[in-house]
């Protein structure tokens, strides 16, 4: 039996924050041992019975509370900052990164490669490459958890929730889900193939072996819904009495009846599809039916094919957890 | 403390009967509005749900000692941990110092009769049962199995346990703690005895108070988020589930609010009793008073604005973190300014090491790597990785039951001459808490490894990843130690309630009202009301020190 002290590190976050955490290691022991010394050597100094000098006690000391407020304030704000730094590059995926999609349910990973490639319970993903992966929940909270790369993400139900890594050293890593979802829960996780970049073109090309020929992408599949669906009697080419065009829509500021202004990222076009009267557009009409039967792999599809309808610009950080997006609120 | 002198000498015939002896019926027990009837009332209860709290802990333990699991089916698993959780921290975290130590002491340290309100006092510790019996009847029609922290949707929408009786009971046991709060308020406010001013309070007192402010500001709020849990789950009443136009990560807002400020309604009452144990058994004087009094009055005042740093991955904004996580890192301060100030009350002092402080260098220890280990958490990084790892589950380990534990044992070793007027074998309790603090240690350091690994919290398996395995067991031969460190006190204790040497007034020269009266004290604490013309804590280590050793010189 072994016993390990660290995890792999095989993510650009990895060493980052494992300074930090072996800064704040070597903190806690300073302090503990500081503590700890003090109050034994004072305990058994001044032992009853034992004769030493006991006169001059005070029984406070502005000077020293002073002191000890201010070490730990200071230490702390500098640990603050420092977490606050990495934390903020974690939250900031490069416009580049390659998408993948993941959904989470009661108990398994399912992920979706743009390009129409499915896996279960595993993630295979290059090495070098900046990935970001976006994220939702079928049913309850799971959390998104590879202790390699010391990521962890919560993913939601109705609201789509984001991570980013770059992988930088190839193997196989585990997938754990870190919120408690119920019976199957601790086995509800998998692995994260880390492969070298040929090799992964390689393998996203067959698709593990899976890839049926003529494997439709995600955009494909969204254009056939979209179609199977009828979309376009609303949602043209062009803004129409009944609504609004999608082209262009994605990343574009949008204005409310209610006067609020929401850019339409993913959440905002998932909910708009599944609960239209969330939110209306400014000179329209709760007219759409809701489609609530759809699933989250079709709401997926969907949107991939609206991405392809033109953005009003770069896809960047779209999602809630991203920042700035997130201002709204999330969907409700 | 000065006070009216006749009333020490409790063995004079004319002495009124102690409050055990006041009437020996059930029903002068079960309908009694004495506090300190009250309070053993409570110390029976806690004991009894402690037991069973540990009982799960011990299974859990057990299941992990190999990574497939070693007897119970996953959704066993999962309800005995939920019921561990569920049975500790409610109803015996919250209300173990408050309701048996804080409802004994706090209206004799402050020179009253009884508590303001002596039939609400008595109504809260039905509430208590009540509660209790929910959670209980829960666990025996099944189980729950959300975990103690209820998470939406999966408790509103998808757990197809107990979880409504399970809620209702906690609910319940709230206004058990609401009721105990305001009554600590108004006593403190209004029952001082004269010459009792706010700077001459035990400090005890002035963490009960702090405990009680943050009990009737947070319970209600977890009381209604918990009722609106129920509501979405019976009525389907939309409010954290998105399937019904709910927001799940609200619950999370609702609940931390409160719960983590509950941690410190579990350490800061465990910190009021340190105060008093540590002046005793070093005869000094507190160091810094006014700054361990604002202390606790700072830690509940910002206690209420840092419950997000349980949310950094949650999907809240990242400039909502960074505030919640700056104001974590202000909250530690006030603790680390009570650590050092206890560490300098030491210093020239006449320390005995009797079984009461070893339970207060046991507190020191394990708060203080609990508190460290803390700033991980506050840390946006660092948590992402560690948030709901085993790192999580040793931190609040080391926290709320190491320090609550230990503070509460210390003071039950401390008082409990007062609560029974007997003795307890010194070598005996300092075996037990010899014992606790190693088994503690065994148990939760390996946890933080673990923790950093990545073994998630609430892992009924972990085959996937079996280098886990070595520090599992490592954790499990602790626990077994800390398990016989628990059962050592249980029996010497009860074993004194008979046989142990009467403990007269004020076995340990100690100061404080609750020493000037007889153990166990009248069923009216006082026979005249006492006046206070001193400060707290009047001890003098150097002419204790002078006294024994008046023979000889003291060396330099």
């Amino acid at each position: 039996m072994n016993f390990p002290l660290m995890p792999d590190q095989a993510s650009n976050f990895a060493r980052p924050y494992d300074a930090l955490f072996f800064v704040l290691t070597a903190l806690t022991i300073l302090f503990t041992v500081l503590v700890g010394a003090l109050v034994l050597y004072f305990a058994v100094r001044y032992r009853k019975g034992n004769r030493v000098d006991r006169s001059g006690a005070v029984e406070s000391h502005l000077g020293l509370e002073i002191t000890w407020t201010a070490i730990p304030l200071l230490l702390g704000l500098v640990m603050f900052w420092w977490a606050a730094k990495l934390y903020v590059d974690t939250r900031q995926p490069p416009a580049d990164a390659m998408e993948i999609f993941v959904i989470g349910k009661q108990w398994m990973w399912h992920a979706q490669h743009s390009n129409g490639v499915r896996e279960n319970n595993e993630l295979h993903v290059p090495v070098g490459v900046p990935v970001r992966l976006t994220m939702i929940s079928q049913d309850v909270i799971h959390s998104f958890f590879v202790p390699q790369f010391r990521i962890k993400q919560d993913v939601l139900p109705g609201r789509y929730t984001q991570q980013w890594f770059v992988a930088t050293k190839p193997g196989k890593f585990n997938l754990f889900c870190a919120e408690y979802c119920g019976t199957q829960h601790s086995e509800m996780g998998g692995y994260i193939y880390a492969l070298p970049p040929q090799e992964f073109q390689k393998w996203l090309a067959s698709g593990g072996d899976k890839k049926r020929p003529n494997q439709p992408t995600m955009a494909d599949l969204g254009k056939a819904l979209y179609d199977r669906l009828a979309c376009a009697n609303c949602h043209g080419s062009q803004d129409s009495e009944r609504g609004p065009s999608l082209y262009g829509l994605y990343g574009s500021k949008r204005r409310m009846t209610d006067g609020s202004v929401v850019e339409a990222t993913a959440s905002y076009i998932r909910e708009a599809i599944k609960n239209p009267y969330a939110k209306i557009n400014e000179g329209y009409q709760n007219t759409m039916p809701e489609y609530r039967e759809l699933t989250e792999e079709d709401l997926l599809n969907l949107i991939a094919y609206i991405r392809t309808l033109g953005t009003a610009k770069a896809p960047g950080p779209v999602l809630g957890n991203a920042g700035p997006a997130q201002i709204e609120g999330g969907i409700r | 403390m000065s006070t009216a002198a006749p009333v020490l000498h409790g063995e004079s015939p004319k002495a009124p009967p102690s409050y055990l002896q006041a009437g020996h019926t059930i029903k002068s027990w079960l309908l009694t509005g004495d506090h300190k009837r009250i309070a053993v009332l409570y110390l029976i209860a806690v004991s009894v749900f402690f037991f069973f709290g540990s009982l799960a802990a011990s299974m859990i333990r057990v299941e992990l000692v190999s990574p497939r699991g070693v007897m119970l089916e996953s959704d066993t698993y999962n309800k005995v941990f939920t019921a561990h959780g569920i049975i500790m921290i409610f109803f015996f975290l919250i209300p173990a110092i408050p309701a048996v130590l804080g409802n004994f002491l706090l209206p004799i340290m402050i020179g009253a009769r009884d508590l303001a309100f002596p039939r609400l006092n008595l109504l809260s510790w039905y509430l208590y049962m009540a509660g209790g019996l929910c959670g209980v009847l829960a666990i025996a029609f099944g189980g729950v199995d959300t975990g103690w922290t209820f998470y939406t949707p999966y408790s509103s929408m998808y757990s197809n346990t107990n979880v409504t009786l399970t809620i209702i009971g906690a609910f319940i046991a709230g206004f058990s703690s609401i009721a105990t709060g305001i009554n600590f308020i108004v006593t403190v406010h209004k029952m001082r005895a004269p010459g009792m001013t706010w700077f001459r309070l035990p400090l005890m007192v002035w963490s009960s108070y702090a405990t009680s402010l943050i009990i009737v500001l947070g319970t209600p709020v977890v009381a209604i988020t918990l009722l609106l849990v129920v509501m979405e789950r019976v009525f389907h009443i939309g409010v954290f589930s998105p399937e019904l136009g709910g927001d799940p990560v609200l619950f999370q807002h609702l609940f931390w609010f409160y719960s983590h400020p509950a941690v410190y309604i579990m350490i800061l009452p465990a910190m009021g009793v340190i105060n008093e144990v540590i002046t005793c058994f070093t005869r000094k004087r507190i160091f810094g008073y006014h700054f361990i009094a604002f202390s606790s009055l700072a830690i509940a005042g910002l206690g209420f604005l840092v419950w997000g740093h349980h949310m950094f991955v949650s999907s809240q904004s990242m400039y909502q973190g960074m505030v919640f996580s700056l104001l974590s890192y202000l909250v530690a301060v006030p603790s680390a300014i009570k650590v050092f100030n206890w560490t300098a009350t030491i210093y020239k002092g006449s320390v005995r090491f009797q079984t009461p402080f070893l339970y207060v260098l046991g507190f020191m220890g394990l708060f203080v790597v609990g508190g460290l280990t803390g700033l991980f958490l506050a840390a946006m990084s660092t948590d992402v990785h560690l948030t709901d790892t085993y790192f999580v589950v040793a931190h609040f380990h080391y926290v709320m039951v190491g320090g609550t534990i230990m503070g509460f044992l210390a003071g039950l070793h401390f008082w409990w001459p007062k609560f029974f007027g007997r003795m307890y074998p010194d070598s005996w309790g300092k075996l037990s808490a010899l014992l606790i603090f190693a088994g503690f240690n065994l148990t939760f350091l390996p946890q933080f490894v673990l923790g950093y690994l990545g073994m998630p919290r609430r892992y009924h398996y972990y085959y996937f990843a079996p280098e886990f395995q070595f520090w599992h067991i490592a954790s499990t031969a602790g626990a077994s130690i800390l398990a016989v460190g628990f059962l050592i006190p249980a029996v010497y204790l009860l074993w004194s309630l008979k046989y142990g040497e009467p403990a007269g007034p004020n076995p340990w020269g100690a100061k404080g009202l609750e020493w000037t009266i007889p153990s166990p004290p009248p069923t009216t604490n006082f026979l005249e009301t006492p006046v206070v013309r001193e400060e707290p804590y009047a001890y003098d280590a150097e002419a204790e020190e002078r006294e024994d050793q008046s023979k000889e010189p003291i060396r330099a």
